[in-house]
């Protein structure tokens, strides 16, 4: 029964895992910034999906689409007030510029957690499950959120495959990701295209965070280990490979679960980072990763 | 801060850094630091600031104002003690009252001790605050614990468990379920040992990281055990476990300290999953423990919009009762208000607030028991927290959802 339940709960916690992280690499695949806002932006969307479904009255769906789209809002923000002006900054040296987006985006990201605890207050927000009650899945019983969790990240997953590999649009995105360059000569203006994929990634890291909202809560005081989790995947499954960030988020998941039944929840994390001290040593480009 | 001409003046002529005298008309400042952006936190400085008002609209204390001045810990033992020498030296306040985590007022303790100056702490429960009073009386003599410490605590659930557990609920087993925190290292001694005086086989102690965020493994290892009861204590943690514990159906109920629990927002917080969870506390918004609690709840609820934290109840008083220190002592001096606080005997919205003296191990804790502080345990039914023990004062009967499963009489 233990084998079960820790292979249903470590499903779900990875696939959402899977999407935060994968949002995560795209960015820095296509435009090569390392975002430390990704937790702020996730716990924005949650809180938000918290407010909306209950303050604003907007019920629990209406509550989980405002919780997306203030986490794409504030993704563009992120990009058009942060990022891109650290990046077209003629006073900022070329080879300086990622590591000041690097404190950028980590500042904005504390910056946007203060402001949640000023609003919202630091205590923990549970978004309002979209499916409430329990089912027995083979013979767990297990939370009905729980198994939405999984379908949507899955769903999402499945979606991006198809715009990646069958939408022009999401071709011009893996040609960005893998030479820019060309895509210029090719007459492509890159900052159309920075536009697209940092609104995919407020989409992806929106529904991440009301997904976690719903399932397990979150407050302005994860925002830190969000950002550390998504950080700790894609460094495991390889720097911009979304392939690699799925599979490093099932090993993430499996890996904490798997501790967290079987040793002590209170170290649940322990394993992954001595993982991740392994792989920087062993393969340091990560499972997938490209050097 | 604005120097007045004739301060400007003293300045200058003592030199800078040099304290200008208090005139009869300065304000009385009472420092208070706390963790701002937390419910249980924020509700410190807004009791402090609504008690203040109170004191300064009937006249003050001997014709000075009392003024709050407000501190943000970020609950970070660092930013509590920065704030804590500024208070001193910087705003010259004459009594602080800090925080409700143990870390930080243990981080506090000896810096009130160093720089003399009386601090109180309205929330956090660790024994050790007062038995280091205790233990070097002289240097820390400073410190008072104006909230039950954590055996105390302990053994107020366990009176609470002899009625509803045994009497009404016929459970016989139970798994004790703590945060790892400096507070509940002797709540979970205590636990240990008057949990089964009372009746209840303790199957198991469950202490968890108050980073946890996934709670699923810790109930399933729980209801494994099939206990009757989960008897908890937590405080850094408490809406995220409790939102699972309802979504994961655990069929056991919940009863012990639940600091997130006491406050009004925490129904909504959790989206109602806070419904049958109780909580022992020692003022509950229903019940009149003394004639100032329940027009001490109206004020607060009217004046911020939501009942106040566990923590408000006390801050409220401790500012009340330093300020009747101050006025007994004739004096903002420490040790002389150190000695008028010694001597409190306050009723308050809690109950009487009177110290152990120096011969108790809990030097400078507040006394606990029916005469002095009671406890009571509060259930969240249908959004309201609403008393189900003492049964002198319980005004509802403990209901449970659906899911939960007491065990058979």
């Amino acid at each position: 029964m233990q084998f079960l339940q820790i292979l249903i709960d470590g499903f779900a916690i990875s696939s959402l895992y899977g999407i935060g992280a994968i949002g995560f690499t795209l960015i820095f695949g296509v435009s090569g910034v390392l975002n430390l806002s990704h937790g702020a932006i996730m716990v924005m969307a949650a809180v938000a999906a918290w407010a909306g479904a209950g303050d604003l009255g907007f019920g629990p769906y209406g509550g989980a689409a405002f919780g997306v789209t203030v986490a794409v809002l504030t993704s563009l923000v992120t990009y058009g007030l942060v990022v891109r002006p650290i990046q077209t900054s003629t006073r900022i040296a070329r080879e300086e510029r990622e590591i000041f987006v690097l404190t950028g985006t980590l500042l904005w990201g504390i910056m946007l957690q203060e402001a949640i605890a000023y609003f919202f207050t630091s205590n923990p927000k549970t978004v309002l499950p979209l499916i409430p009650g329990v089912v027995s899945l083979i013979g767990v019983r297990t939370p009905a959120q729980e198994i939405l969790t999984a379908a949507v990240a899955w769903a999402v997953i499945g979606l991006l495959w198809l715009l990646v590999n069958r939408t022009k649009t999401g071709r011009v995105l893996l040609a960005a990701s893998i030479n820019p360059r060309g895509l210029t000569l090719l007459g492509f203006e890159m900052s159309t295209i920075y536009f697209y994929v940092w609104a995919l990634y407020g989409l992806l890291a929106g529904i991440a965070g009301v997904l976690l909202g719903a399932f397990l809560g979150v407050s302005s005081d994860n925002v830190g280990q969000l950002t550390a989790s998504a950080f700790s995947i894609v460094v495991l499954g390889g720097l911009g490979s979304v392939g690699g960030s799925l599979i490093g988020a099932y090993v993430v998941g499996y890996l904490e679960t798997v501790t967290a039944y079987l040793i002590a929840p209170s170290i649940r994390t322990i394993p992954v980072l001595l993982l991740l001290v392994l792989v920087v040593y062993v393969r340091p480009q990560g499972l997938l990763g490209r050097r | 801060m604005k120097l007045s001409p004739v301060r400007a003046l003293l300045a200058a002529a003592f030199g800078l850094g040099v304290t200008a005298p208090a005139f009869a008309a300065d304000p009385i400042k009472i420092a208070v630091i706390a963790e701002a952006s937390s419910i249980s936190g924020a509700a410190i400085p807004n009791a402090a600031k609504l008690a203040a008002d109170e004191i300064n609209a009937a006249g003050g204390v001997n014709g000075r104002m009392i003024q709050i001045v407000d501190y943000d810990d970020h609950n970070s033992a660092a930013d509590a003690v920065r704030a804590f020498q500024r208070a001193k030296n910087e705003d010259h306040a004459v009594a602080v009252i800090a925080s409700y985590v143990s870390e930080v007022v243990l981080a506090l303790e000896p810096w009130s001790g160093r720089l003399q100056l009386p601090m109180i702490t309205p929330g956090a429960a660790s024994d050790d605050i007062s038995h280091r009073v205790h233990a070097d009386y002289d240097h820390l003599k400073y410190t008072f614990h104006g909230y039950l410490a954590s055996t105390f605590l302990s053994d107020s659930v366990c009176d609470g468990l002899k009625t509803i557990a045994i009497e009404q609920m016929h459970a016989k087993t139970a798994v004790v379920m703590s945060e790892d925190a400096a507070w509940t290292i002797p709540l979970d001694a205590e636990y240990l040992k008057c949990v089964p005086k009372v009746g209840l086989q303790v199957l198991d102690h469950i202490r968890l990281s108050p980073d946890t965020t996934d709670f699923t493994p810790v109930f399933n290892k729980i209801e494994a055990l099939k206990p009757d009861l989960i008897v908890t204590g937590i405080s850094h943690v408490g809406v995220q476990p409790t939102v699972q514990w309802h979504d994961q159906q655990v069929p056991i109920p919940m009863v012990g300290v639940a600091s997130q629990a006491t406050s009004s927002t925490f129904y909504k917080d959790t989206n109602g999953a806070a419904e049958g969870v109780i909580y022992q506390t020692v003022s509950a918004p229903d019940v009149a423990v003394t004639p100032k609690t329940i027009p001490f709840t109206k004020a607060y609820e009217k004046r911020f919009g939501i009942t106040p934290a566990y923590c408000g109840y006390t801050t409220y008083d401790e500012v009340y009762y330093i300020a009747d220190a101050i006025k007994r002592a004739g004096s903002t001096d420490a040790d002389k208000l150190v000695a008028a606080l010694e001597k409190t005997s306050w009723d308050g919205t809690i109950g009487k607030v009177e110290f152990y003296g120096r011969d108790s191990d809990f030097t400078h804790a507040i006394k606990v028991s029916p005469e002095y502080i009671g406890g009571l345990l509060v259930q969240w039914q249908s959004g309201k927290q609403v008393t189900v023990w003492p049964t002198n004062v319980a005004n509802a009967k403990m209901t449970f959802p659906a899911f939960i499963k007491l065990p058979a009489k």
